[in-house]
Order: structure tokens, then C-alpha cells, then sequence
């Protein structure tokens, strides 16, 4: 660093091109690329599995695939959703945008961020390989527990449990990789002015979400070295025989699970409210409120993970204890929720793509949430638990919340990614299409869960054909309806009308001061924020 | 915005370091599950081999990044590269990190408790005629339940008896207390400046460092040859080598890690001002330290 001028990046000189940019970047928007072009090939991945799955259940009866290949391809596609679709999708948000946020040259250790990508396709082979190796007689293929690796079945199953166990230690460090970069981004390259509290509201999520990863990951990654060791190296963790107790993984796995919905969740309820001041044009309702709020609940979503079994036996002041402490949730969710609506209050709102997904998000999420609380009522619980209501809960929350909350994202930044404007008319067919399917997939499963139909089962009782005929024809009007996101977003890396610096009208924040696409450095001179 | 401020933070080169160690982490990860892939089908065993060939490459590809990447971290690091600003980085990145490794010990920790308080007495407290776990005992230590288990014949070793925190345990609570206050020894003469107070004090630690992994392997070994308690030893033999052995593995990187911190306090490379290296290694073994005394008390004492 011999001058105060730019040339300080070390790489100005020699830009490697083609894969080797790719694999060896340090610079936060190669990866950031990567990271999301990774989650939507893994989303489509794992879309065409659960295709599958929805085929079988068309109509009653096994027509497709042995029980068990269906169990393999149910818990590789959730695996494939949460870790490898859902969480990069964020982390590769936090990539581009975070620097360009907080006014930062680009995140704090860039080669450990080139680490916590590529640790993703690794990852991504262990987990999907055993269905390759089964093809060859090597194994009996994939991973079939589900996606909670519970024991004593994943004690018994084959080699696909071991590669899905490393599978997710890869993804655990890749997280914790991420994490770390994200905190020490957040604390140590803010412009200077820029206070915590002035701080965008995406990295106060993502502050929230990388405190939780580091807290939790390394939990789930003891859990499963155990079931590891368990498989192995004959400990009794998980066998009663020798001391231990299969529902000791289960509190293990679900002190990493609860808060891992919520892992899923804070990055994308940072962005929204972004989203919705933008298209309202007035200012955020709130922001300290919405603060707050992200903080109690990341703070009681570590104390709340035994809702996840009520059935398994429990002492009645253990299950009054983790109903209300879940329940109590639901307040700081509830003060969000009217902070997002009072954004909107009375603005002059304009309904653009990434705003539709915005308040189609608001609502489903919505539904999501409320669902929730019935789950969280032992009593109800009880008959509810492992039905297909709770399928639908977590798709409401997940799917709706989750996914269609990244593909407002997506929409909303691509501009500012591409230096394209994406088709305005093929993005909100993609939404409509997207809304409807989604509700027509799942709103029967509410009714098949409520009805008694069992979760993680690929032959029912005649009584629930209709509901599942519906379902699985939607899932798949869904499934396709993502090829238009896909055609969307390649065409708008390809070209299109050229996008402003600003590109919405309302938009506010340091990331729209730049050009669109930003330079490769950006903020070698960091802002001063008033 | 006219004003700018006038910090300039530094970014690497790209680098394919990274890459190749996610690539020797497959490699190993692969190659182990296909050295024991036999435990579960005997067919499978064929792979042993092959596996084991690609643990060694997959371990000599991870060695060998590892060592290139940090010496690259070292180079920048003696040309000057890093700044006040990228050290404050590398201090809250080793902080957080120190923290998910609490976190990982709290998994086996929680395990511990979990199966000492709860899962243990309520196995034994079933009556006879329910459970099929007969001869269960629920005291601790718990080595399992002995006796005729759903067909399968479970027999406790008749030496069976668990670590004492006397003797060994004790002496590796004194060698690792005291390797605590040789670094802190060095690190003061670190900033005095005093390079023969740092590398003796450093030499000491590393020392030290060495002594608890050799009363350790020597604990294993009267453990597995003499006292009949190994991995298999119930719910008391899974926690105790977890615990004990995760710990180990951790005293052994801190080892390794001093290692070269003594190699570069000998070489010069810091300063009273500038020296993360050795800090960053100092938390890490502090960490080890605290481990160590909740092992000390909740695996062997109470
Ligand atoms: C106030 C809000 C919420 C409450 C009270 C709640 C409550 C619950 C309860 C009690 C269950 C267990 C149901 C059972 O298995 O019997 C459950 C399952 C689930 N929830 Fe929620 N939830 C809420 C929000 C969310 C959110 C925001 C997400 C995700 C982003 C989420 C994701 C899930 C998932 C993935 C499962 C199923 C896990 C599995 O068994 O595989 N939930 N929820
Ligand atoms: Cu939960």
C-alpha cells in the first residue's frame, strides 16, 4: 500500500478471467454472484425432486418409486432448499449489498469469504452423490430420514447418512465462514457516520442472523458427529442400550433448527421494509421498533426449540414452559408486521415488480405465522404433529416467506446488479403465476393435514385423492412458473434497457449513489454519512 | 457526498487457495466415508482401500493450503499490508470464531448433562418387567445396561472403572494453568520488547503445550489397556473420550499454532505494536485452558 491512490487493490493489475476469476476471487461481488447463481441452481435442483414427489402423490397408490427412494428425495430436497438454496441466496445478498450499504471498499476478510463459497459445491456433491453411486451399486443411495436426521433410523440407514452428515458440516463451516465475515464487515467497515443505529435495516438482520449461525451451527455440527460416532466408533449417544436417548437429538438438532427458521427469515425481513419504503416513498415506520423487534426474537428463538416434538414426552411444566416462550414470539413478529403495513400507510405507492412480491410476501408470510400459533398449542399439536398442516406451515413460512421474500430481492436489485432493467411484464406474470400455484399447492395440504394425512408418506388413504390432485398440479404449474424467473433474470444479464444510478424513484440508501452496475471496487474512497 | 474519508483497507490478491482446500476437504470427507462404509455392508468393503488412499491425498492437499495460505497471511502481514484497520478485523474475526467454538463445546457439554440427569436414572428407574433394558444401573459412571439386551449380549468389563480426577487429570490441570501464564509471561515481554522473556516464555508454552498431550495419550492408554473404559463404555465412555479427545485435538492445533508463533517471535517478525499473530494464538489457547477446567470438573471430578 505504497500510495493514498486507487491502485491499492492489489488485483488492478491482473484481472484473471474466465473460471480461474471465478475460483480464485477475493472481490465481494464475484461472490456474491456466485453465491446467488449457486442457490438458483440448487433451487431448481431441488424443485425437480420434490417434482417427483408430488407425482407419486397424484393419486393413491406406489406408481413411481419404492417408499424409500421417496423418503431419500424428500429429505435431500428440504436439505437442498434450506442450506443450499435458501441460506446462500442470503449470504450472497449480504456479499453485494452489505458493502455497498455501509459505504465499505468490500467485506473485511475477502479471502476467507472466497472460502465460505466454495465450500458450497462440495457440499452440494456429498449431499447428491449417493444417488450416483447407487446407480452403480455402491450404497443404497441417499440420505432417508428426512431432513432432521433423527435416530434410531439414521443409526441404521446406509452410506447416504454419512455423506449427508458431512455434507452438512461443510455447509455448517461454510456458514460460520460467512458469519464471521459479516460481523467483522458490519462492526469494522462502516463509513465513517454511519452509526449502528443509521445502519440499513438488511444488515441489522444479517447482524442478527450471523450472531444465531455462530451460536447454533456448531451445535447441529456436534449433533451430528455424534450420530457420526454413533454409526461408527460404537458410542451410545442415541441408543438407550447403552445410557443415551434418541430425544437427546432431538433437543440438539432443534436448538440449531428453531433458530434456523429465524436464520432463514432475518435477512429477508431486513430487505422488505426497504423494499416497501422505496415503492411508498415516504420514509421506514419504525425503525428502532423493527430493531428491537429483530433482537427479541433472535434472543427467544434459542429458548424455544422443544416445540419441534411435544409428542415426544415430555413434563406438562416443560411443555407449558416451551408453548409460551414460542407463542411469546409472536409479539415481536406482530410489531413488525405494522411497521411493514405503516410503511405503506398512505404512501403513493406503485406496484413494480419487486413491491408485488413485497406485499404478496407480507401476506402469505403472514398466514405462515399465524399457523404457527396453532402449532404451538400442545393440545392441537398433538393431532397435528407429522400431518401435512405442518407441511403447509413451513411452506407458508418458507416458500412464501422465505424464497418469494429473495425473489422481491432479486427483482428489486437486479437493476443495480446487472445495469439492466428486467421485464417488467415477465416479472409480474412471474409473480401472479407464483402467488396463485403457490396457494393452490398448499392451501389443500392445510386441509389434507387437518383431515389426518400423515407427513413424509407416499401412499394415502382414498379420502385425501382430491386434495392431493389439486396439489400436485399446482406444484407443478409452480415449478414451471420458475422458468420465466430463470428466462427473466438471464435476459437481464444479457441486456435490456439501461438502468439509472437511482433506478426506483424512491430508492434511498449509499447502494443507489453508485453507477448501475457498480465499479469492481467499490468505495475505494469510503463515503462520510452525515 | 464530497467528503471522503482518506482509510484505504486492504484486499488480497484472488487466491486459489481456498478452493483447493474446499477440494481437499471433499477428498478427505469422501474417502473416509468410504473407508468405513463396510460397518454397514459388508459388500461395501472393497472401498476400504481406495478410501483410505484418499484420506492421505485429501489430508496432504488440506497441509498443504493451509500452510501456503498462511504463509501467504504471514508475507502480507511482514510487508506491511495490514494496517490498524485490517488487525481490528482479524481481532473480532478470531473473537467470533473463539465463540462457535464454545458453541461446539457446549453440544457435548449439553449431551453430558443431558444423559447424566435425565437420560440415565430414567432407564434405570423403569421397572423390570417393561423395559428391556434389565440390569441397567443408574449411577454414574453409567457403562450401559448388561446383561441380555433385545437379543444382543452386553457385558460391562469386569475391570470396568472410571477416571479418577486425581493423578494424571490433575497434573494436566497444573501443566495448562501454567502454560496460561508462560504466554501471558511472553506476551509482557512482548511488549517490553524483551525478546529473550518472549521466546523462552513462548519455548515454555510449547513445551507445556507438549507435556498435556503426552499425560493424555498415557491416560488413554490406562484407559483402554487397564480400566476396561473406551468409546464404547456406555453413556460415560462416549462423553468422556468426546469431550476429552475434541479437547486434545484442540490442545493439538494450539501446539502446532505456537509452534510457529515461537518460530516468528525467533525470526523478528513482531512488534510491540503489530502483533496479531501472537495474540490471536494466545485467545485460542486461553480458550483451550477454560475448556479444559469445565472438563476438569464436570467429566472428571463431580
Ligand atoms: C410465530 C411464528 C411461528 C410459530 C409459533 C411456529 C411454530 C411451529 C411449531 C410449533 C412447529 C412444530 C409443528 C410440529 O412438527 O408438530 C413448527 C414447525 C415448523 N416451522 Fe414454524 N412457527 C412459526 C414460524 C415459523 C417460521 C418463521 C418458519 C420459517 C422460516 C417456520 C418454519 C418451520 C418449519 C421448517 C417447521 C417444520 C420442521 C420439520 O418438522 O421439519 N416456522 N412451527
Ligand atoms: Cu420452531
Amino acid at each position: 500500500m505504497s500510495t493514498v491512490t486507487v491502485a491499492h487493490h492489489e488485483e488492478h493489475h491482473d484481472h484473471p478471467t474466465g473460471i480461474m476469476r471465478w475460483l480464485t476471487t477475493t472481490n465481494h461481488k464475484d461472490i456474491g454472484t456466485m453465491y446467488l447463481t449457486f442457490s438458483l441452481i440448487m433451487f431448481l435442483v431441488g424443485g425437480s425432486m420434490i417434482l417427483g414427489i408430488r407425482a407419486e402423490l397424484f393419486k393413491p397408490g406406489l406408481q413411481l418409486m419404492n417408499p424409500d427412494f421417496f423418503n431419500q428425495l424428500i429429505g435431500i430436497h428440504a436439505l437442498i432448499m434450506i442450506f443450499a438454496a435458501l441460506m446462500p441466496a442470503a449470504t450472497g445478498f449480504a456479499n453485494w449489498m452489505i458493502p455497498l450499504q455501509i459505504g465499505a471498499p468490500d467485506m473485511a476478510l475477502p479471502r476467507l469469504n472466497n472460502w465460505g463459497f466454495w465450500l458450497l459445491p462440495p457440499a452440494a456433491i456429498l449431499l447428491t452423490l449417493p444417488f450416483t453411486l447407487a446407480l452403480f451399486g455402491i450404497g443404497d443411495g441417499a440420505l432417508a430420514t428426512g431432513w432432521t436426521f433423527y435416530p434410531p433410523l439414521s443409526l441404521q440407514g446406509g452410506i447416504g447418512v454419512d455423506f449427508a452428515i458431512f455434507s452438512v458440516h461443510l455447509l455448517g463451516i461454510s456458514s460460520v465462514m460467512g458469519s464471521i465475515n459479516i460481523i467483522v464487515t458490519l462492526f469494522n467497515m462502516r463509513a465513517p457516520g454511519m452509526t449502528l443505529m443509521k445502519m440499513p435495516m438488511f444488515a441489522w438482520g444479517w447482524l442478527i442472523t450471523a450472531f444465531l449461525l455462530v451460536a447454533t451451527i456448531p451445535v447441529l455440527a456436534g449433533a451430528v458427529t455424534m450420530l457420526l460416532t454413533d454409526r461408527h466408533f460404537g458410542t451410545h449417544f442415541f441408543d438407550a442400550a447403552g445410557g443415551g436417548d434418541p430425544i437427546l437429538f432431538q433437543h440438539l438438532f432443534w436448538f440449531f433448527g428453531h433458530p434456523e427458521v429465524y436464520i432463514l427469515l432475518l435477512p429477508v425481513w431486513g430487505f422488505i421494509p426497504q423494499i416497501l419504503q422505496t415503492f411508498s416513498r415516504k420514509p421506514m415506520y419504525g425503525y428502532k421498533a423493527q430493531v428491537y423487534s429483530l433482537w427479541a426474537i433472535g434472543a427467544l428463538s434459542v429458548v424455544v426449540w422443544a416445540h419441534h416434538f411435544f409428542t415426544a414426552g415430555m413434563p406438562v411444566p416443560a411443555l407449558l414452559y416451551f408453548m409460551y416462550s414460542t407463542m411469546a414470539i409472536s409479539l415481536p413478529l406482530a410489531v413488525l408486521f405494522f411497521c411493514w403495513i405503516k410503511t405503506m400507510w398512505r404512501g403513493s405507492m406503485s406496484f413494480e415488480t419487486p413491491m408485488l412480491f413485497a406485499v404478496g410476501w407480507i401476506i402469505l408470510f403472514g398466514i405462515g405465522g399465524l399457523t404457527g400459533l396453532v402449532l404451538a398449542d400442545v393440545a392441537a399439536d398433538a393431532q397435528y404433529h407429522n400431518s401435512y398442516f405442518v407441511v403447509a406451515h413451513f411452506h407458508y413460512t418458507l416458500f412464501a416467506g422465505g424464497i418469494m421474500g429473495i425473489m422481491a430481492g432479486v427483482y428489486y436489485w437486479l437493476p443495480k446488479m446487472t445495469g439492466h432493467m428486467y421485464s417488467e411484464k415477465l416479472g409480474k406474470l412471474h409473480f401472479w403465476l407464483t402467488a396463485i400455484s403457490f396457494n393452490l399447492t398448499f392451501i389443500p395440504q392445510f386441509f389434507l393435514g387437518l383431515a389426518g394425512m400423515p407427513r413424509r408418506i407416499p401412499d394415502y388413504a382414498l379420502q385425501f385423492a382430491e386434495f392431493n390432485m389439486i396439489s400436485s398440479i399446482a406444484a407443478f404449474v409452480l415449478g414451471l412458473s420458475q422458468l420465466l424467473f430463470v428466462y427473466n433474470i438471464v435476459s437481464c444479464i444479457k441486456g435490456g434497457k439501461k438502468a439509472t444510478d437511482k433506478v426506483w424513484e424512491g430508492a434511498e440508501g449509499l447502494e443507489w449513489t453508485l453507477s448501475s452496475p457498480p465499479p469492481y471496487h467499490s468505495f475505494t474512497d469510503q463515503p462520510v454519512v452525515k | 457526498m464530497a467528503t471522503h474519508s482518506k482509510n484505504h483497507y486492504f484486499v488480497p490478491h484472488g487466491s486459489l487457495y481456498p478452493s483447493v482446500l474446499s477440494a481437499g476437504i471433499l477428498l478427505l470427507a469422501t474417502g473416509f466415508i468410504f473407508s468405513v462404509a463396510m460397518d454397514r455392508s459388508k459388500d461395501l468393503a472393497y472401498l476400504q482401500t481406495p478410501g483410505k488412499w484418499m484420506m492421505y491425498f485429501g489430508t496432504a492437499v488440506i497441509l498443504w493450503m493451509v500452510f501456503k495460505w498462511m504463509g501467504a497471511v504471514i508475507s502480507e502481514s511482514l510487508s506491511g499490508k495490514y494496517k490498524n484497520w485490517e488487525d481490528k478485523s482479524f481481532r473480532f474475526g478470531m473473537i467470533v470464531f473463539i465463540c462457535s467454538e464454545v458453541a461446539f463445546f457446549a453440544a457435548f457439554f449439553g449431551a453430558l448433562f443431558y444423559m447424566r440427569v435425565l437420560s440415565v436414572p430414567e432407564l434405570a428407574s423403569y421397572a423390570p418387567d417393561i423395559t428391556p433394558y434389565k440390569d441397567f444401573l443408574g449411577t454414574w459412571p453409567s457403562t450401559g445396561p448388561g446383561g441380555n439386551v433385545l437379543g444382543a449380549e452386553y457385558v460391562p468389563p469386569a475391570n470396568f472403572k472410571p477416571m479418577h480426577w486425581m493423578g494424571l487429570p490433575l497434573v494436566n490441570t497444573i501443566i495448562l494453568l501454567t502454560s496460561g501464564a508462560t504466554i501471558t509471561w511472553a506476551h509482557w515481554g512482548l511488549i517490553k520488547n524483551n525478546r529473550k522473556q518472549l521466546v523462552v516464555g513462548m519455548a515454555l508454552t510449547v513445551a507445556l503445550g507438549i507435556a498435556f498431550l503426552a499425560c493424555q495419550a498415557l491416560e488413554y492408554h490406562e484407559a483402554y489397556t487397564e480400566m476396561g473404559l473406551t468409546l464404547g463404555s456406555g453413556a460415560y465412555g462416549a462423553t468422556f473420550f468426546m469431550l476429552t479427545g475434541f479437547h486434545g485435538f484442540h490442545v493439538t492445533l494450539g501446539t502446532i499454532m505456537l509452534i510457529v508463533i515461537l518460530l516468528r517471535c525467533m525470526k523478528g517478525h513482531f512488534t510491540p505494536e503489530h502483533h496479531f499473530g501472537f495474540e490471536g494464538v494466545a485467545w485460542y489457547w486461553h480458550f483451550v485452558d477454560v475448556v479444559w477446567l469445565g472438563l476438569f470438573i464436570f467429566v472428571y471430578w463431580l
